[in-house]
């Protein structure tokens, strides 16, 4: 990967204790299949993010294993209880080594 | 006007051993052409993910939209009706589809504290076929939705330009 992956990530800054806050990711990724081939009938081999964890202040909250059917530029959104301020974090694997993270900071109220 | 028709015939007839021929060899290259699941690909793929659990219907809605232009991008929501309390939660939700070269489409690992059994993403689905999202709850049981997704343009298999 030359030029770091560009990562949007919604969580709202501010929430009220228990509250379920929606977290909604998305990532710049070609998720290459590896079922297409080129003009000259070679295949493309697979190049896709594989997973993506999120965590809450360090504990995992949602993980998720993304297989070649996700869209490029994968986008999800998931729920979450707001129990504490602190930081979400999001870090996504993939193929060829590929990693990104991304991180907010709630104030839960 | 009406000897049209016949003179078409005939025209058919006389090559129908060509187009015997022809039709044998495109039935092959169909069994030869690479990825594309079946429906018993994706059991096989479901059998794997939730071993020889059954799998009741309801509890789960999967959301797509009926009829999809594009296959390349389709907006999926998945919500499963549950309390998401310590005792009784939703620990997982998988998708899987019968005619994309791999039935896996998403698995979600989820917990008492995501709140809400709720998730959306963008899939890319190959040809109208089913769709079946499947949830695991913590007392084990299995819950599944399935849905038909009619795709005018297919995703993944075409070649690039």
């Amino acid at each position: 990967m030359a030029a770091p992956a560009r990562t949007l990530i919604n969580v709202p800054q501010k929430a009220k204790r228990g509250e379920v806050i929606a977290i909604k990711t998305l990532i710049s990724h070609l998720m290459e299949t590896g079922f297409r081939h080129d003009n000259m009938g070679r295949g493309i081999p697979r190049d896709i993010i594989t997973s993506l964890v999120c965590t809450y202040n360090g504990q995992e909250i949602f993980n998720a294993t993304f297989y070649p059917a996700i869209a490029a530029n994968p986008f999800i959104t998931f729920h979450t209880v707001a129990t504490e301020s602190g930081t979400i974090a999001f870090k996504w694997t993939g193929d060829n080594g590929f990693s990104a993270e991304a991180s907010a900071k709630i104030t839960v109220a | 006007m009406d000897k049209q028709p016949h003179i078409q015939a005939a025209g058919l007839r006389t090559t129908r051993r060509a187009f015997l021929a022809a039709a044998g060899g495109a039935g092959l290259a169909l069994v030869v052409r690479p990825a594309q699941a079946t429906p018993e690909t994706m059991a096989a793929a479901i059998r794997q993910v939730i071993g020889e659990a059954s799998v009741k219907t309801g509890r789960i809605k999967l959301d797509l939209p009926p009829l999809v232009e594009n296959g390349n991008t389709v907006a999926m929501s998945v919500a499963v009706q549950s309390p998401m309390t310590a005792q009784d939660h939703v620990k997982a939700i998988h998708v899987f589809t019968e005619k994309n070269p791999q039935p896996n489409v998403i698995s979600v690992k989820l917990g008492p504290r995501a709140g809400k059994a709720e998730i959306s993403t963008r899939i890319r689905l190959a040809d109208t076929q089913h769709v079946v999202a499947i949830c695991e709850m913590s007392d084990g049981s299995f819950w599944s939705d399935k849905i038909e997704v009619i795709i005018t343009l297919g995703a993944c298999l075409e070649d690039l330009i």
